[in-house]
């Protein structure tokens, strides 16, 4: 089994290949057809994923299950997980048969529809496996493509802006990571993370971070800054951070309920472990000097994006300005630097996954029965459908971060570990848990709560069992991970105990050698 | 001695004799009877000299130095030959559907070759003045093939005169640079510039330089693409948009490398500044259009850009970078033009983009390829042309050039847009009165085969890296 990261990335891709291949026409039966192949497909998937799981040693903080190979220019095709990246691919697994699932109801261009999901699984888990700087890039990039697309072709009336900002928002934030990626290679020789073969590689070697002089300023932190921001550029728009988080609501509100999925869920984890992989890692002096205006800006995010959802009109708006929100506090803990912010920004992603996705398959539920995502088009809706009612509230209540459920262990972790780095900043981000718990309750109280008056509204039906059996594993994990969270913190615990280790001596030795210059 | 010069540019003369050979037996037979059979032939002869050039290894020097027969050489050559035979072959359906498949086409075009075999090898001013005019004669006269259409004399005239002009700029800054080294010989230049050079010496540099951004179609001397592409018939067009560019890129490396090695520093910043204005005008003006021809004259004025950046760098890599460029740019560009060539409605040509209006409804599969070739021009991996993108990014770095290669990718963002909004045509846009759906089972082939290798090139780039980093050692050593 020494292929069994290439055989779960490329399984999807291989399923994508037999639709476009093999299935012809666009009838009912193709159409079926397709969505069974691409259910089948990640489904098994999901299976061949567990094995990573299972046969991984959490204790072990080397990366495991290692391919490595020749590619291009030096490059090397090389994948592995860690503690870091195996629950990444795990959710990516995981989520990928529901999203499929959640399509039933899809049918315009199906087949076209799941080549894309397949396809996109595929870069996605190539992004959380890959060990090498440019294979990285290859699948971080690339699964802007497929993105593109269905949000440009299956999305709502103002898809085209929404597509367009979606790639050249992320497109322009990308290239200049790509310099960057260029300049670590000729500075370190090699693109590998991890030990390589001569035992070289990114994750041991030290950019320099001696100052020097650029338009007439000194660049503190050196080229570490300078590498640093260049990658902070993409994967804080890729987080979304604010203030560049403007493309993500137009984008969730434009995206098909599928793809608005996967967007929240997968897609803006790529920016975190981004963060984690590289930032952290590689320049930890930079990412020291920079840690305030990142917990500012973070803080910032979690409190101006819970105002902004307030006022929002359209749900799905409402919860994509949410997101942007639970990942201010993702950035926060993982620039808190020390083991329960980290731990917690790994366990606020993983946990966001699963009740963003679940909401916006609340809202694709009701969307799907009302074409509708006006706020004010719905009401009362518990009188018709108790079991979405029910649902809804579980999600919203963990989006709030109750207590039990997964919401609140990543809030309070990282809150945590922010308050020991910065109190006022963590002061600050506690506000947002309340605001927090103004909107997402507000939300439901305005679409489910009161009484029936809406006349579209009375003859809506409740979840099919198709739909509840979607969300029953989503609500599974939600609660097992909240009452039980060591299930994630032992597996991510040692890599990430020795990722802070390394942020601290290093940045502990900058401030010692800079204190000793300047003596 | 002689007969030693000749087996050195046998490929040269074999396929120029081939040509004077064809003229005169169509001129005395069946005219344009035999325009077909000779498409045919003088393809095949193409690619028949394009492996036989392949399987040559050695240095070889000809006519006391003005002739050189190097590892650079031969890979500008194989693909200069490779790319010409595939865009003569791409033509012949729509030549002869628009009655334009006479007899001098295919032979002006094997003239036209050989006219870029001997400037890639010119090692000598007047040997690369005589392959430049051959070749542009050649083009000029192709560019007007449509002679009852205004546009397509409009863009030979235009073609001409401008070219005119660059070759006057050539021969000025040619005479200075004899006046000042004492010879045409790149052998010779290559001593006089280094250390102290005459100032003269490198007046003459920048006009030769200038005369080659016009043939590169570098800004800011790229005004005459626009109109040539459009005005010239698509299948000209593609070929303008292929072998040409290579040679006269190839040309420009070896001119820069072999006559004026010492003097890089003096170069390199007229390079950077044509890189760095060509990719950004190519994306900002190519924004505005909506015609696919005018819109591909722009896309390559920007990978021209991107081109010279490799070869701003002054190092072997950068050199091996623009190889690798320009040969991914040729096929991209052959996949791009075999489409544009079957955009017909009823019968009739089409260039509107928004003729492509709910393409991928009809015809899924070449749809998807124009995808891939798309996403592959705007440089987003993980096509080949992100790989372009990554080589010359390198060497742009290597050489010193960091912000070359930020602007670079800033352009490739602005680059990126159009290609998308083609894209946007093809698969977001309802469908109108569309295209046609007939598509010649050649142009059919060189569609999928572009872009089946812009996917699969991924792997190892066909294995081009360590050719082009041969060849890029035979020019800078």
């Amino acid at each position: 089994m020494g292929n069994l990261l290439s055989l779960t990335t490329f399984i999807p891709l291989v399923g994508a290949v037999i639709l476009a291949l093999f299935l012809r026409g666009d009838d009912a039966a193709a159409q079926r057809n397709a969505k069974w192949v691409a259910l089948a497909t990640t489904s098994f998937a999901f299976v061949v994923s567990l094995f990573i799981l299972f046969g991984f040693d959490p204790a072990n903080t080397d990366f495991q299950f290692v391919e490595d190979r020749d590619w291009l220019l030096g490059l090397r095709y090389r994948m592995g997980v860690d503690g870091i990246s195996i629950l990444f691919v795990m959710l990516t697994t995981f989520l990928m048969p529901l999203v499929i699932a959640s399509c039933w109801s899809v049918n315009t261009r199906v087949k076209e529809y799941m080549i894309a999901f397949l396809v996109l699984e595929t870069l996605m888990l190539g992004v959380f496996m890959a060990l090498d700087l440019v294979l990285f890039y290859l699948f971080f990039e690339a699964g802007l493509i497929p993105m593109f697309l269905i949000i440009g072709i299956w999305g709502g009336a103002n898809r085209v802006y929404a597509s367009f900002k979606f790639f050249l928002y992320t497109f322009l934030g990308s290239v200049l990571m790509l310099v960057a990626m260029v300049a670590m290679y000729a500075d370190a020789g090699t693109t590998c993370i991890g030990a390589c073969g001569g035992g070289v590689s990114l994750l041991t070697h030290d950019f320099s971070s001696e100052p020097f002089g650029l338009l007439g300023m000194t660049v503190v932190g050196g080229m570490q800054t300078m590498l640093f921001l260049a990658f902070f550029a993409s994967f804080a728009v890729k987080m979304p951070m604010w203030p560049v988080h403007t493309w993500l609501p137009d984008a969730h509100v434009q995206a098909p309920t599928a793809g608005s999925v996967v967007l929240a869920a997968i897609l803006l984890k790529m920016g975190g472990y981004g963060f984690l992989r590289f930032s952290l890692p590689m320049f930890p002096v930079a990412s020291d000097i920079w840690a305030p205006l990142v917990l500012w800006l973070s803080a910032i995010a979690i409190v101006y994006t819970s105002l902004v959802a307030l006022v929002q009109q359209d749900m799905k708006k409402l919860i994509a300005y949410s997101s942007v929100a639970h990942m201010g506090y993702v950035t926060m803990g993982i620039f808190a630097a020390n083991q329960q912010g980290i731990d917690g920004a790994i366990f606020q992603m993983l946990s966001h996954g699963f009740i963003s996705g679940a909401l916006f398959l609340c809202v694709g539920v009701i969307y799907d029965r009302m074409h509708t995502r006006e706020i004010d088009a719905y009401g009362g809706l518990v009188n018709r459908m108790p079991a979405y009612a029910a649902i809804f509230l579980f999600f919203t209540m963990a989006n709030v971060g109750l207590p039990g459920t997964s919401g609140f262990v990543g809030e309070f972790l990282t809150l945590m570990g922010v308050f020991q780095v910065n109190t006022w900043v963590a002061v600050v981000a506690t506000t947002g848990v309340i605001l927090s718990a103004a909107y997402a309750l507000w939300l439901y109280r305005r679409v489910v709560m009161g009484d029936l008056i809406k006349e579209a509204l009375r003859s809506i039906t409740d979840m099919t069992g198709r739909e509840k059996a979607i969300f029953a594993p989503l609500v599974a994990m939600t609660l097992l991970l909240g009452v039980y969270p060591a299930l994630v913190l032992d597996i991510i615990g040692p890599s990430v105990a020795e990722l802070s280790d390394r942020v601290e001596t290093s940045a502990a030795a900058y401030e010692a050698a800079s204190q000793f210059a300047e003596n | 001695m002689l007969t030693a010069d000749f087996e050195t540019v046998l490929p040269e003369v074999v396929l120029a004799v081939y040509a004077m050979l064809a003229l005169l037996a169509a001129v005395y037979t069946t005219k344009d009877g035999a325009a077909r059979l000779l498409v045919w032939v003088t393809s095949a002869l193409m690619v028949a000299l394009a492996f036989w050039i392949a399987t040559m290894d050695v240095t070889e020097y000809a006519f006391y130095g003005m002739f050189v027969s190097d590892g650079y050489a031969r890979f500008a050559k194989v693909t200069i030959l490779l790319s010409g035979a595939a865009v003569l072959l791409m033509s012949q359906d729509y030549m002869s559907r628009q009655g334009l498949l006479r007899f001098e086409y295919p032979i002006l075009i094997a003239l036209a070759t050989v006219g870029m075999m001997v400037m890639v090898s010119a090692h000598d001013l007047m040997a690369l003045y005589m392959g430049l005019e051959l070749q542009s004669l050649a083009l000029y006269v192709v560019a007007s093939l449509r002679r009852d259409s205004v546009k397509s004399t409009e863009a030979g005239l235009k073609y001409f005169v401008l070219g005119a002009l660059s070759s006057g700029l050539l021969l000025y800054g040619a005479s200075l640079v004899y006046g000042f080294a004492g010879t045409t010989a790149f052998s010779g230049i290559i001593l006089a510039a280094s250390g102290e050079v005459p100032l003269g010496l490198l007046f003459g540099l920048v006009f030769v330089l200038a005369a080659f951004a016009f043939k590169v179609s570098a800004a800011p001397f790229h005004m005459w693409t626009p109109d040539v592409y459009e005005g010239s018939p698509t299948p000209v067009t593609a070929f303008f948009a292929t072998a040409p560019k290579v040679a006269a890129m190839v040309l420009f490396a070896r001119v820069v490398y072999d006559a004026f090695g010492g003097v890089i520093a003096d170069w390199q910043q007229i390079v950077a500044f044509l890189s760095v204005f060509s990719m950004f005008l190519g994306g900002i003006a190519a924004i505005g259009q909506r015609n696919i021809k005018r819109l591909m004259a722009f896309s390559s004025i920007g990978h021209m850009g991107f081109a010279l950046m490799g070869l701003a760098a002054g190092t072997v890599f950068g050199v091996q970078a623009m190889l690798i460029y320009m040969v991914i740019y040729v096929t991209m560009n052959i996949g791009v033009f075999a489409f544009i060539l079957s955009m017909e409605r009823d019968g009739r040509p089409v260039t509107g983009i928004d003729a492509l209006n709910g393409y991928s409804t009809r015809e899924p599969l070449r749809a998807l390829a124009m995808l891939v070739l798309l996403f592959s021009l705007a440089g987003v991996p993980p096509m080949v042309g992100f790989f372009g993108k990554f080589y010359v990014l390198r060497a742009a770095y290597d050489g010193g050039l960091v912000w070359l290669a930020v602007a670079g990718v800033i352009a490739s963002v602005i680059n990126a847009f159009y290609y998308l909004r083609i894209v946007y045509f093809m698969y977001f846009g309802e469908e109108r009165d569309g295209l046609d759906g007939r598509m010649p089972t050649t142009l059919w082939v060189f569609l999928m085969g572009s872009a089946a290798v812009m996917v699969l090139g991924v792997v190892n780039l066909f294995g081009i890296e360590p050719a082009a980093a041969a060849a890029a050692l035979s020019l800078v050593d």
